[in-house]
């Protein structure tokens, strides 16, 4: 908070004149009011802010931040922004991206992105459908899904963006729910910390096409039950501190927890920056288990802006700076008179 | 052959004014290298050279048959030229698939220097031969020198310690001698090479020089020619030059092209043939502040330039046709955010992967109409390997300009092939102006320059002039998402006008000949050396014939239209079934008639001398 008063940036700074066009009701509505929460807690100067987006619902996200934006084309905005950030790595580059965009079309993209590093926050809006195409299902849409495409019911397995990450080698890798303002603030101000490629899946409800995909996530009465805040040195409990959960070799169960339950300590305390096979086994758990939110892993790795400005500062230091009329003329020339 | 040395015959020496010399072999006996070293020498020597490498897809084809055979042809002449030659004086085989491959294109009593010790029977069965042509008098038409090239190296190389196969591998190298001295040329250039090709491996270099040498030796002692050749030094521009490709000048062109703006230049490129060169070339310059991208893909590759594009840095991608088809929505992209962005598309035999060591001319419409909906884009080609320099330095000032995407469109033939080219100082090299918008006061991301139409460029890290941008259409000024009709035609027109703009910068067309008259023969691209030697030839028959080369072909030059109305017929050659002549004839109404191949090969002259006389009856 000490940086803000530096800058001295508020929520309303952040928004922009632009009539914000989502469907009533839609889960966008509750991440970009955290977003612009957040923002200015960053202490940074909202010129060195870019967001860049692909296509898709999620997609008109930068027109309503009153930061530098680019809206681009469908599943590139992982490739573009790291165009961006490798060039001018003074800027903070924020990338938002739906299911479709990053795990169909972009997959790509969004792998190669991971992998290298690159210093981008990726916010991947999951709401299991194809919003703009009106209804369609998508690579995170359950098996068996009816939609307009799949009137007999999808016949595809779904794709997990947290496992995909963690097969990169991501070095922060996060999921978050649309409606948790608090947890999804949270996860936004550790992306912004983070040194690398951050990835934050948010569950998003589409109240029009796929209305209470993540219910059971963030209805009161069954949120407790269903929801596992993944906290770094805490044991994993949930349901009100009544279950947990336990790992058997690397096999997590679900056991109760206190009097006639497991102990507090035979409970899976939860390491952020185990090797990814843990946070894989979470990422894992199916039916019959809480879905995890929060860090699932956050590490240090080299920075691909920072290899790339070593590995030119290096080549500098050994060639010297270039010399074009020597580089034009190359090792073998000729004079005629 | 092997005899006791002799002493030194006295040999006369033949004077000529160009010879050209095919070199063929195995696509891992080192051709490319044989052909490049002999070019080098004949530039270094005065002469005039085109070369012209001609190699198959695959990186090592079955040994010995027709399809893994590698060519490279050279060239080299006591005045101007402007082709590799169309048919060889000299052929030098290597094994019999060489022979046969290329036998057809030599001309009636050429020369061959045949590797005797490369015609085994087992390489005369794999080439199709049921008789040995070297013994059986089916050559009896050319003059043939055999030279077991094979046993003669193992000989130089006995007690090396080398292996087998290093020293199978150092063959060319006695080709490369033997023509050194046919042709009269000093062995030093080449000797220096190899030290530095071989600088970690001093056995090799060793045995290379060695080989060299012997190959040098064996035509001064034996007595396989009556003569030798001299080719005197052509009468060039003065000036300090050197040999470049086309891939080389695209490549120093982006670095100077970075040094006149005062741009960090990023190239996003994927590998593909044959642009990779390229992105090898710049990934070495980083002390210039160049970056080099290895994308995923060649979406990834143009997509990361227009992310740099769009941080205020010269964005730039390369590639072949198969990988600008990926492109094509990201160019649009560009189009519709108005962003400088150059895309250089090497050009390949196609359609989808074609023939990609071959050159063709098939891109033009694909670039010019390739994208969905009213895409106006900049289109330059470059005319011979030098020129690639010019072309893509010109490409940078018309993108950062018109703030707008602009293709540069090279091919296989230019892009492999060398030339002489008089290096620039880059004192002489015109700066390139860039300026970012700075001044909140009034901005609005769509306002345009009156002059030119193109909106601000604006590096992000600006305070005060946040702003969105994106593939939408964009209301005029504001830059606010906007689905109004008129406001739509109102940017589809402006667009349209702003490239049409472009054309007010051209200086004048040139014509070659007379500047009205029976014949105009108008070409684009690689085409430039052929039709040049063509109509030069043409006229010394007697016709009146007049050249005019595009080098704009979006938009096309204000005064095209004039000129192409001053001449009876108008003929367009081209490497494709009539592309830029159906622009032609579509834009000016003009009945154009096509000269047209599509063989993965150049023109030659003789060939566009014939086909333009049919138009001349």
């Amino acid at each position: 908070m000490k940086a803000t008063a530096v800058v001295g940036l508020t929520r309303k700074d952040f928004q922009t004149d632009q009539e914000v066009r989502w469907c009533p009701g839609c889960g966008d509505y509750a991440i970009l009011a955290s977003v612009q929460k957040v923002m200015p807690e960053l202490g940074i100067p909202r010129e060195n802010i870019v967001f860049i987006s692909g296509i898709g619902c999620s997609s008109r996200f930068p027109y309503y931040m009153n930061t530098y934006g680019f809206h681009t084309i469908h599943g590139r905005a992982p490739a573009i922004a790291t165009g961006l950030k490798n060039t001018r790595p003074d800027l903070q580059v924020w990338v938002v991206i739906g299911d479709g965009d990053a795990l169909a079309i972009g997959g790509n993209h969004f792998i190669h992105a991971l992998r290298r590093n690159v210093e981008l926050k990726i916010l991947l809006f999951n709401n299991r459908i194809y919003g703009l195409t009106k209804g369609q299902y998508s690579p995170t849409s359950e098996f068996g899904k009816k939609a307009k495409s799949t009137p007999y019911g999808s016949i595809d397995e779904p794709i997990d963006p947290i496992r995909i990450a963690l097969a990169t080698n991501a070095s922060f890798v996060a999921r978050s729910i649309d409606v948790e303002a608090k947890h999804l603030q949270d996860m936004l101000r550790r992306m912004a910390e983070h040194r690398g490629a951050a990835v934050l899946e948010i569950l998003q409800n589409c109240n029009v096409f796929n209305d209470g995909a993540w219910d059971h996530l963030t209805n009161k009465e069954t949120k407790a039950e269903n929801q596992l805040v993944l906290e770094h040195d805490k044991p994993l409990l949930f349901a009100n501190g009544k279950k947990g959960i336990r790992l058997r070799g690397l096999q997590p169960e679900v056991v109760e927890v206190g009097e006639g339950g497991a102990d507090v300590s035979e409970i899976l305390v939860w390491d952020e920056k185990a090797p990814p096979a843990l946070a894989f086994a979470l990422a894992n758990m199916g039916p019959g288990f809480p879905t995890p939110i929060g860090v699932f892993r956050q590490v240090e790795r080299p920075v691909y802006h920072e290899l790339e400005e070593e590995q030119a500062r290096q080549v500098t230091e050994r060639l010297g700076p270039g010399d074009l009329a020597k580089l034009l003329a190359g090792r073998d020339t000729w004079t005629v008179e | 052959m092997e005899s006791q040395p002799v002493p030194q015959p006295e040999r006369r020496i033949e004077r000529l004014d160009a010879v050209t010399i095919r070199f063929a072999g195995d696509s891992g006996d080192g051709m490319q290298l044989t052909g490049s070293e002999f070019s080098k020498a004949s530039a270094i020597a005065g002469n005039d050279i085109r070369t012209f490498p001609d190699f198959p897809a695959e990186i090592r084809a079955p040994a010995g048959t027709i399809a893994g055979v590698s060519g490279f042809q050279v060239q080299f002449a006591s005045h101007p030229i402007y082709t590799p030659g169309d048919r060889p004086d000299v052929l030098v085989a290597m094994n019999p698939a060489a022979l046969k491959a290329n036998l057809a294109d030599l001309k009636p009593g050429g020369l061959i220097i045949a590797n005797t010790g490369g015609f085994s029977d087992a390489n005369l069965k794999k080439a199709g031969y049921d008789s040995n042509p070297l013994e059986d008098g089916s050559l009896s038409g050319y003059r043939v020198i055999p030279v077991d090239i094979t046993r003669l190296t193992e000989n130089a190389l006995h007690g090396s310690g080398l292996s087998a196969r290093e020293i199978a591998r150092s063959k060319n190298m006695f080709a490369l001698g033997l023509m050194l001295w046919l042709y009269q040329r000093p062995l030093e250039k080449a000797v220096a090479d190899l030290r530095s090709k071989f600088v970690g491996r001093p056995e090799i270099a060793e045995a290379n020089e060695k080989v060299l040498r012997a190959g040098h030796a064996y035509g001064e002692t034996a007595e396989l020619l009556p003569n030798v050749y001299e080719v005197p030094p052509a009468k060039l521009a003065p000036g300090t030059y050197r040999n470049i490709s086309g891939n080389q000048a695209l490549a120093l062109g982006i670095v100077a092209a970075a040094q006149l703006s005062g741009l960090k230049a990023f190239l996003g490129s994927y590998p593909i043939t044959p642009a990779s060169d390229i992105l090898h070339e710049l990934s070495r310059y980083k002390n210039f502040g160049v970056t080099t991208f290895q994308a995923e893909d060649e979406i990834a590759a143009i997509s990361a330039a227009i992310g740099a594009a769009f941080g205020g840095n010269l964005g730039i991608t390369t590639s072949s046709g198969p990988g600008i088809a990926l492109k094509q929505e990201a160019i649009n992209l560009a189009v519709m955010a108005e962003l400088p962005l150059v895309v250089i598309d090497v050009q390949r035999g196609g359609p989808s992967t074609g023939l990609p060591t071959k050159t063709e001319q098939a891109d033009l419409l694909q670039v010019l109409f390739g994208r969905n909906g009213e895409s106006p884009v900049p289109v330059l080609a470059a005319q011979t390997p030098g020129d690639c320099f010019r072309t893509v330095l010109e490409a940078v000032r018309i993108a950062i300009r018109y703030m707008t995407p602009v293709i540069v469109l090279s091919d296989g033939y230019i892009a492999n092939g060398q030339e002489p080219w008089r290096i620039p100082e880059p004192s002489e090299l015109e700066r390139i102006q860039v300026s970012f918008r700075t001044d909140p006061e009034g901005f609005q991301p769509y306002a345009r320059d009156p002059e030119t139409l193109a909106r601000a460029w604006v590096r992000p890290g600006t305070p005060g002039l946040e702003h969105r941008i994106g593939g939408l259409e964009k209301h005029h000024l504001t830059g606010a998402v906007s689905y109004d009709p008129k406001n739509h035609e109102l940017m589809v027109r402006t667009r349209a006008e702003k490239i049409e703009r472009v054309a007010r910068e051209y200086p004048p067309l040139e014509v070659s000949g007379s500047p009205s008259g029976k014949l105009l023969v108008v070409g684009w691209g690689s085409t430039y050396g052929a039709i040049t030697a063509a109509v030069r030839e043409l006229r010394r028959r007697g016709h009146d014939v007049s050249h005019l080369h595009l080098r704009y072909l979006n938009p096309l030059p204000h005064d095209l239209g004039e000129i192409l109305s001053r001449f009876e017929r108008v003929v367009v050659p081209e490497l494709n079934l009539g592309q830029l002549r159906t622009i032609l004839r579509s834009r000016y109404l003009v009945d154009a008639k096509g000269i047209n191949k599509v063989q993965g090969r150049p023109f030659q002259v003789a060939e566009l001398v014939e086909r333009l006389e049919e138009h001349l009856a």
